[in-house]
């Protein structure tokens, strides 16, 4: 009976058994908290590059696929795998939570439950994106939500239970009628082949009629959308990331938005593509509006964390873009832009962060320059910011480059108005680095502030470099997200309309002819 | 006559064991008292075991009148487990509270054994027997504490209510014997079979009736207004125990009489039905919203979760009916463990039920705190809790019965539920301040109580299989 948990499973496992570890552990013992916290989630991170080297990149099925039945009289069963859309996602997670947790060494208060709470939502999310059977992701879904909860609740900020219950509230609201259309979905499969399952790869196969699938688009895509989030659903977003601890925002901004993303890509786009390309137009509008929109409202904040979190509203608006551009570059492109936006942005949120700390303030007008006070970290910032607002030779160029060409091709129009949304981003991130880092030193205190620490420098020097090496070598990236995509983009349109590049090498230039 | 006593096995057993702690009662000195309670649960765990051990066969007795089958013994296990649960909840608190120890656990296991009645009764008299062995027993339950004001008037309260309904379950006995000749179901069930043009008129009103009374047993809006007065004046424990037991025994009547034996008569209460779950899923979320006091908050739960209940029961059929009894299951954890948190915070001079005092609890009670997390998620219906599973057999029965409105309805209800179920854990966790004083309740048992509990929600929202599959054997057999 007893079985040795397969790959992912073990992925799975080793935060879990980290938290239920540090359960056992007295909470005076706060360094040794930390330190098993910290080793459990990079083992995580080192067996998730295991997987990296073992994935077949010329594979576009998934792979390391574990099937356990689980309650076999609906057709559940605990299945999951990993291709090359979801591989990046786990890598972006388990490389993300060790640099969260040490970002969380400044945290003084409940440390125990924190980490344990960091540790189970870092399987709850690894869950959602490995999860090939509906049932099972409804259950990581939702599992991911209750830490996130506490994360939020107990060491946010002033507002930070009204942030907790707006939170949730919204995403249960989105995800509830998401249950009722994947039971229903289910049960239509079983009306048809008489037998029930939940098993993505097999629900792939169900084609329903327009009407029903568009039902069923509109309670997997609310749910979705509410978590990108796609405007306007967005209005969640800017309380939960101004209230979260630094390690919550950049675990939201970096990893659990890209839930939503995902989910359009693994779940509604394939299950339902009738729907998709019917209700493209709507998308792509919102997208769109969500792009200038939330460019807009980032350039008014006072406050460096709401003009990061506005800035996510329009960054997740290019993904959507992309992936409702519905060819191979703009999907490529948003899952690019879906790991770059992780990396860039939490690292924003990581520095605004440490700026925190030393000074307990976030609002812009509280600064200014602190180019000399603290050089190192300016530059970083620079680094940083210039990233996110997709200089070439940086992480965000590639992605918003291959949405923007994926999506000029289909959309013209929409794609020439999201094009703006590129330079006001240009403008407010700038702008706030003017007025944060240049000028005169108007505030005394600022002049007491030091420059990073080694800790500090440790967390931010692997997201700095993967930053550069996204940005000048994409190839490794995007030659595995590839086949995955064809399948998937197979899947959407259909056979009449299949992608023509198959064997194509895969870099931007090369590509610009795949249509 | 011949008689065949095995069907009576568990209910004899609880019953006997009510009279043997009664008499020993009398003869046990005052620090003697508590081992009262350890005999009670001997008793029920024998109970148990003998239901286990008659798990699959399928005898009746007194002329067909009271069945031992499947069904029965999946809900006996369910009244058992509940009255465990309870018992080992009270042991300090009845003590501290100066309630009659030996009165106080023969009614528990006096009420057991009405419900183990009621869920094995094939025969309207013996159904009701069964109902008013257990009813007249809660009834004196939820007045114990003598000496709170509170606990006389819902006492008084229940009593007036429930003699109501009572007398509405009655009449429409008297209606259904007035028009069949029989109070035996399986004949009734017979008489049924025949074209409905030659049924007398006022069969339906009989049926019709039988409804109200069992709707006012369940608590379904609009027959809950005895629910949270009667919730929150009870002693905790009895609570908890109400709120489990006696509503499970109420569905297990109504599935075997309503849902199973009187079906034909569905096309008269098929949309009642589907009205009263609405309506009671509805209210009592709103309800339980805007209340200050958390137990008289799960009093509106409870009744909001008899409206999930009851779209298992519109939903009927095979999946619908096991959907019913397997929500029956994870309830009975789930629901009682909340009660039995608020237990371990009653405090002598204060009724220790108000969100406030729940504040800082996360940090200072953090095994408690623990523990009504996962009550309170899994009520919610997060998964992987035993709330979260329940929920989703009952929506996916419905939907699978086209009843996909239904469907909604409750998962929008869940939402709204969130508000309530959230506000205690965010009093626990979020919250500073809060004074806990001595608690009167706490007691090793009670946390063995609350473990217990903790642990069924978990193990029924990750394993929930091979309850399923006997909630599903157990309706079956009805068959």
């Amino acid at each position: 009976m007893f079985r040795l948990p397969g790959d992912i499973s073990l992925l799975l496992l080793l935060p879990l058994i980290g938290a239920f570890v540090l359960l056992l552990i007295p909470r005076q013992q706060r360094q040794t908290l930390l330190t098993l916290a910290l080793l459990s989630s990079i083992a995580a991170f080192i067996w998730s590059l295991r997987l990296f080297q073992a994935f077949d990149p010329a594979a576009g099925e998934m792979q390391f696929v574990e099937r356990i039945p689980w309650m076999p009289a609906f057709g559940i069963g605990y299945i999951v795998g990993i291709d090359g859309i979801s591989l990046f996602l786990v890598l972006l997670t388990t490389f993300l939570m060790p640099l969260a947790i040490v970002a969380s060494w400044t945290v003084q208060d409940k440390i125990k439950e924190y980490l344990f709470f960091m540790l189970v939502l870092e399987t709850g999310m690894l869950g959602a994106f490995v999860a090939l059977d509906l049932f099972l992701f409804y259950v990581f879904w939702e599992v991911m939500l209750v830490p996130m909860y506490f994360l939020i609740g107990v060491w946010g900020g002033t507002r930070r239970i009204y942030a907790a219950l707006k939170f949730v509230i919204y995403t249960m609201a989105g995800s509830l009628p998401m249950l009722v259309a994947i039971i229903y979905l289910a049960s239509r499969y079983a009306h048809v082949n008489q037998v029930m399952t939940f098993d993505l790869l097999q629900l792939y196969n169900l084609r329903l009629p327009v009407n029903e699938q568009i039902w069923l688009f509109l309670a997997f895509g609310l749910s979705f959308a509410i978590k990108v989030p796609l405007f306007p659903f967005h209005t969640w977003l800017p309380d939960a990331h101004v209230e979260a601890p630094t390690a919550g925002s950049v675990i939201l901004a970096g990893v659990l938005l890209k839930m939503g993303t995902y989910g359009f890509l693994r779940f509604a786009m394939p299950l339902f593509p009738a729907a998709a390309l019917v209700l493209t137009p709507v998308i792509v509008a919102l997208a769109v509006i969500g792009i200038i929109y939330g460019a807009s409202v980032a350039m008014m904040q006072p406050d460096l964390k709401k003009l990061v979190a506005y800035s996510s509203v329009s960054h997740l608006g290019f993904v959507m873009l992309g992936l409702f551009a519905l060819n191979i570059q703009g999907i490529q492109g948003g899952i690019y832009q879906m790991v770059s936006h992780g990396l860039s942005t939490g690292a924003l949120f990581l520095l605004v962060g440490m700026l925190y700390d030393r000074r307990h303030t976030r609002m812009i007008a509280d600064f200014g320059g602190l180019w000399h006070q603290l050089p190192v970290f300016s530059v970083l910032f620079l680094i940083v910011t210039f990233a996110s607002i997709g200089l070439p030779g940086l992480n965000g160029f590639i992605g918003e480059f291959l949405i923007l060409l994926g999506a000029f091709s289909a959309k013209p129009g929409w794609t020439a108005a999201a094009a703006t949304g590129v330079i006001l981003g240009a403008i407010y991130m700038l702008w706030m680095f003017r007025r944060v880092f240049f000028g005169p030193m108007i505030h005394p205190e600022n002049g007491k502030l030091t420059d990073l620490n080694r800790r500090e420098l440790l967390i931010l020097a692997p997201v700095i470099a993967l930053i550069i090496i996204m940005g000048i070598y994409p190839q490794p990236f995007l030659s595995r997200m590839k086949p995955s995509v064809d399948v998937t983009l197979q899947r959407i349109l259909g056979s009449q309309t299949a992608p023509v590049a198959t064997n194509h090498a895969t870099s931007p230039e090369i590509n610009s002819d795949g249509r | 006559m011949d008689v065949n006593l095995v069907p009576l096995l568990p209910a004899a057993q609880v019953l006997l064991a009510a009279l043997v702690v009664m008499l020993l009662d009398l003869f046990f000195a005052e620090h003697e008292k508590p081992l009262l309670a350890w005999i009670s649960i001997f008793g029920l765990a024998l109970c148990a075991v003998d239901a286990v051990l008659l798990w699959g066969s399928r005898e009746g007795t007194f002329a067909d009148t009271f069945l031992l089958d499947n069904f029965s013994l999946f809900f006996t296990q369910l009244f058992v487990a509940a009255a465990i649960l309870t018992v080992l909840s009270s042991v300090r608190y009845v003590r501290e509270a100066g309630i009659h120890e030996g009165e106080y656990y023969s009614l528990i296991l006096f009420a057991t054994a009405g419900m183990i009645v009621m869920a094995a009764a094939n025969d309207l008299i013996v159904f009701f027997l069964g109902l008013e062995t257990m009813s007249v027993a809660v009834y004196v339950l939820t007045g114990i504490w003598r000496s709170s004001a509170r606990s006389s008037e819902a006492a008084m309260k229940y009593f007036l209510m429930g003699s109501f309904a009572t007398g509405f379950l009655l009449y429409g006995i008297a209606l259904i014997y007035g028009a069949t000749g029989t109070t035996n179901l399986t004949e009734i069930a017979a008489y049924l079979l025949e074209p409905q043009e030659q049924w007398p008129r006022y069969l339906s009103v009989g049926g019709l009736l039988l409804l109200v009374g069992f709707a006012f047993k369940v608590g379904a809006v609009p027959f809950h207004f005895w629910i949270p007065d009667v919730y929150e004046g009870a002693p905790t424990p009895v609570t908890g125990f109400m709120s489990v037991a006696v509503k499970a025994a109420a569905f297990a009547a109504w599935a075997r009489i309503l849902m199973h034996q009187l079906s034909p008569l569905d096309s008269d209460w098929a949309y009642a039905v589907r009205v009263l779950a609405i309506a009671t899923m509805t209210l009592g979320n709103l309800l339980a919203i805007s209340q200050s006091s958390v137990k008289r908050m799960l009093a509106y739960s409870s009744i909001a979760h008899a409206g999930y209940i009851l779209i298992g029961i519109v939903a009927g059929e095979e999946w619908g009916s096991t959907s019913v009894l397997f929500y029956l299951a994870t309830y009975v954890p789930v629901t009682f463990g909340a009660f039995a948190v608020i237990t371990a915070l009653t405090e002598r001079d204060r009724p220790k039920e108000e969100y406030g005092h729940f504040a800082g609890l996360g940090f200072k009670r953090p095994f408690l705190a623990m523990a009504m997390t996962f009550f309170m998620l899994s009520l919610a219906g997060f998964p992987p809790l035993a709330g979260f599973t329940g929920k989703f057999h009952i929506f996916r029965s419905a939907i699978a019965a086209g009843y996909t409105d239904l469907a909604i309805i409750g998962v929008l209800n869940s939402l709204l539920s969130l508000i309530y179920y959230l506000r205690v854990i965010v009093m626990m966790y979020m919250s500073e301040g809060g004074v806990q004083g001595k608690s009167l309740a706490e007691s090793p048992s009670l946390y063995v109580a609350v473990a217990l509990a903790t642990v069924a929600t978990i193990y029924l929202g990750i394993l929930p299989t091979r309850a399923v599959e006997w909630s599903r054997i157990a309706y079956s057999t009805l068959f």
